[in-house]
């Protein structure tokens, strides 16, 4: 057992942190909106670890792990920065997957390491796929029509719809001319649930940043806010809370690495843990962000204040992928097989 | 980063198992549930031959010198096989304290017994006044000669009726702050004005409370210095915490998977098919997979040199708290027929999810109650002003 970094990973994080902490401040997140993407962000985030870093250095990419891609995700979610690095990681590796299908759109996304891929989450309805992470502002879109496995490449129909997380969803269609049939019946389906599931685990790491940078900023203004002569964190309640949702993100983070660490060390168990901790993962930062919020009183309903930006991304992040608890019955699928039919 | 614990624990693992096999049987196992002393001095004496007392310990000891990966291990087959291990536990810390302040001549006397299975500890540190606040206790030692004389009331002496030694705190200046002036013995359990009385509890097991009339020890039987009883205390409460893998709320959902995929309803349907049933059973293993983890993450930091406090808080209240409400949840997805109890006709899952149900409260309690651990998680995790309590 060893659950520390290796020195390249904790290089890694400490790059992209230290990134982050100059070109990401709240100001920036806050400009992103309602859209939610900022090209120079994005431009200057890629030339340090850019969206193909997981593919294999022989097919171009960077040679990174799952646990590499979430680590970087971590770090992405507590700084809600405004850049489509998972959904690009996810299209990349699943482009990186499909053989000599998937090669148009893969070399497009290495060379111009700027350009954004993503990946539809759920089957397209009648050649549309609905509100697709990352899908205003997308030029390559992988997605599922009925039983083919297809990318297309081109902008988006306009801008995100308004919405809670303030993210660039939008819906893409499908069915356009030049579209390339990545695999087609089960094949193409395994190869799209995996890609779920490695989207489950990013969007995991990215939760967990979240949810310690939620917590980290309640625990501060409980810290200096005083009242009845004592600072807020001295009372019990509010330690409680606090302490609660600690825990929750520590081992929301334990649980989101095992998952990422499986993928390539211990296959069988990867689909179930990539579930798991993506349940996990959502339930810790939304309490996380919820206490923090609750901390502040009054000022934490205000736009003002920044850890609304938290509470706000906490809910909306995970439903790109439907309700959790739909969720729930897929890792009952994965854990104790289908329902069998009555 | 590698999440398995390797192979060194895999072989031991493996050898538990076979160990297991050979020497705890149903029986054991059932007069355990039946009695609620949750300990057998055959199966002790066994584990003690076997050198497991002393695992962790280094050779100079006759310990075995094994990691706490290799601990996780042994403590998860324990567990899942379901065997009596509170005399294993308490035995343990007890020992850990006493290697780490007692003198050569007590080290001499009391180790190679104990280790050996021959003898077992139990604790005497709470008493009906003083919970949590433990430093608030009212038993006494005076000194007469060479001699201390204890009077007082210890509540929650588990295993003081099968034990040899009780692992007691005790008030021996009165003139000092609270915390400075206890003293630690270690008192015969079978001394004159020793009178042990059953404690029956929610989960059926069995505790004691123990009453001390003018009862007679040397010197010999103190551990640690005199008035430094709250160190000693610390010393042993360090081993009570962490270094845990497994939870008897993952044996029962093993148990529970498989009895709702082999159980019919009246229509027909697997119960292993229900919607509701599979929602919650994938919370639950979702949740002991979170409680492996921070469970895992202890012995981690143990083993590369660290003391796990507020890791070993974290582990404590989420483990005991999510298997709290899992297990109720558990019972709920039971119906009607989740009351009834192990023993009975017709009792689902043999009636372990409503044993787990009761068990699983005391979990929150002993040890560090929930609250005493959020607020060391709050305190020593998070920096947070320390409260007025």
């Amino acid at each position: 057992m060893d659950l520390n970094l290796t020195d390249e990973q904790h290089e890694v994080v400490s790059a992209v942190r230290a990134f982050l902490t100059d070109h990401c401040p709240p100001d920036v997140v806050r400009a992103s909106e309602p859209g939610g993407f900022d090209p120079d962000l994005w431009r200057a985030f890629c030339e340090l670890a850019g969206p193909t870093i997981g593919v294999s250095e022989k097919l171009g990419g960077g040679g990174a792990s799952l646990l590499d891609l979430e680590l970087v995700c971590e770090q992405v979610g507590s700084f809600l920065a405004p850049v489509p690095f998972i959904d690009g990681a996810v299209a990349a590796r699943l482009l990186a997957s499909s053989g000599s299908s998937g090669a148009a759109g893969l070399d497009l996304l290495i060379a111009e390491p700027s350009a954004v891929g993503t990946v539809a989450l759920r089957p397209a309805v009648d050649g549309t796929a609905t509100l697709v992470p990352s899908g205003s502002v997308a030029g390559v879109v992988v997605a599922m029509d009925a039983d083919e496995l297809v990318v297309v490449t081109g902008d988006g129909d306009g801008p995100a719809p308004s919405n809670l997380g303030s993210s660039p969803v939008a819906d893409r269609a499908i069915r356009v001319p030049g579209r390339t049939v990545l695999g087609t019946g089960d094949m193409a389906r395994a190869a799209h649930g995996q890609a779920i599931d490695e989207w489950r685990t990013l969007m995991s790491g990215a939760l967990v940043g979240l949810g310690e940078a939620a917590l980290a900023i309640g625990v501060e203004y409980a810290k200096n806010r005083h009242q009845f002569g004592a600072p807020i964190g001295s009372f019990q309640s509010i330690a409680r809370d606090l302490a609660d949702a600690a825990t929750l993100v520590d081992g929301a983070r334990l649980l989101a690495r095992e998952a990422a660490w499986a993928q390539t060390d211990d296959d069988e168990q990867f689909a179930p843990l990539a579930s798991m901790a993506f349940l996990f993962a959502t339930r810790a930062a939304r309490r996380a962000s919820n206490v923090a919020l609750h901390v502040h009183g009054g000022y934490g309903f205000t736009l003002e204040y920044d850890i609304q930006l938290y509470y706000r991304r906490a809910e909306a992040w995970p439903l790109a992928l439907g309700d959790p608890r739909q969720g729930a019955a897929h890792l009952a699928d994965a854990l104790f097989g289908p329902i069998e039919a009555p | 980063m590698d999440f398995r614990l390797g192979p060194k624990s895999d072989a031991f693992r493996a050898e538990v198992r076979a160990f297991l096999d050979e020497h705890l049987d149903e029986e054991t196992i059932e007069r355990a549930h039946q009695t609620g002393t949750m300990h057998s001095r055959e199966f002790h004496r066994a584990i003690g031959r076997q050198g497991w007392l002393a695992a962790t310990w280094p050779a100079e000891y006759g310990g075995q010198e094994r990691d706490p990966f290799e601990m996780t291990a042994l403590r998860d087959e324990l567990r899942l096989a379901g065997a009596p291990t509170d005399g294993m536990g308490l035995s343990v810390i007890v020992c850990q304290t006493i290697r780490r302040v007692a003198t050569e001549e007590q080290k001499a006397d009391f180790l190679p017994r104990a280790l050996a299975g021959e003898i077992c500890m139990s604790l005497g540190y709470s008493e009906p006044d003083s919970g949590s606040d433990v430093a608030s206790i009212k038993t006494t030692a005076t000194r007469d000669g060479d001699e201390w004389v204890i009077n007082g009331q210890k509540m929650f002496t588990t295993l003081a009726h099968v034990a040899d030694y009780v692992f007691l705190l005790a008030r021996t200046n009165h003139d000092v702050p609270k915390h400075k002036g206890l003293t630690m013995f270690l008192v015969p359990l079978d001394s004159p004005g020793i009178e042990i009385h059953p404690v029956h509890t929610v989960g059926g097991e069995r505790t004691n409370a123990t009453f001390y009339t003018d009862v007679r020890v040397s010197d010999h039987f103190r551990i640690g210095d005199v008035d430094r009883g709250w160190d000693v205390m610390t010393v042993a409460l360090t081993f009570e915490r962490g270094g845990f893998g497994l939870s008897e709320a993952d044996r029962v959902w093993e148990q529970a998977v498989a009895w709702a995929k082999e159980t019919r309803r009246p229509d027909g349907s697997r119960v292993i098919d229900d919607p509701f049933v599979r929602e919650r059973l994938a919370t639950m293993r979702t949740n002991n997979e979170v409680a492996r983890l921070l469970a895992y993450r202890t012995s981690f930091v143990a083993a590369t040199g660290g003391l796990p406090g507020v890791e070993g808080s974290m582990h404590k209240l989420f483990y005991a708290e999510s298997m709290t409400s899992d297990a109720a949840e558990l019972v709920d997805m039971l119906g009607a027929e989740g009351v009834v109890q192990r023993g009975e006709d017709g009792a689902p899952v043999d009636g372990w999810v409503e044993h787990l149900f009761r068990h699983a409260a005391v979990t929150t309690i002993y040890g560090g109650t929930s609250e005493m651990q959020r607020s060391i998680i709050a305190e020593r995790g998070l920096g947070l002003p320390r409260s007025g309590r």
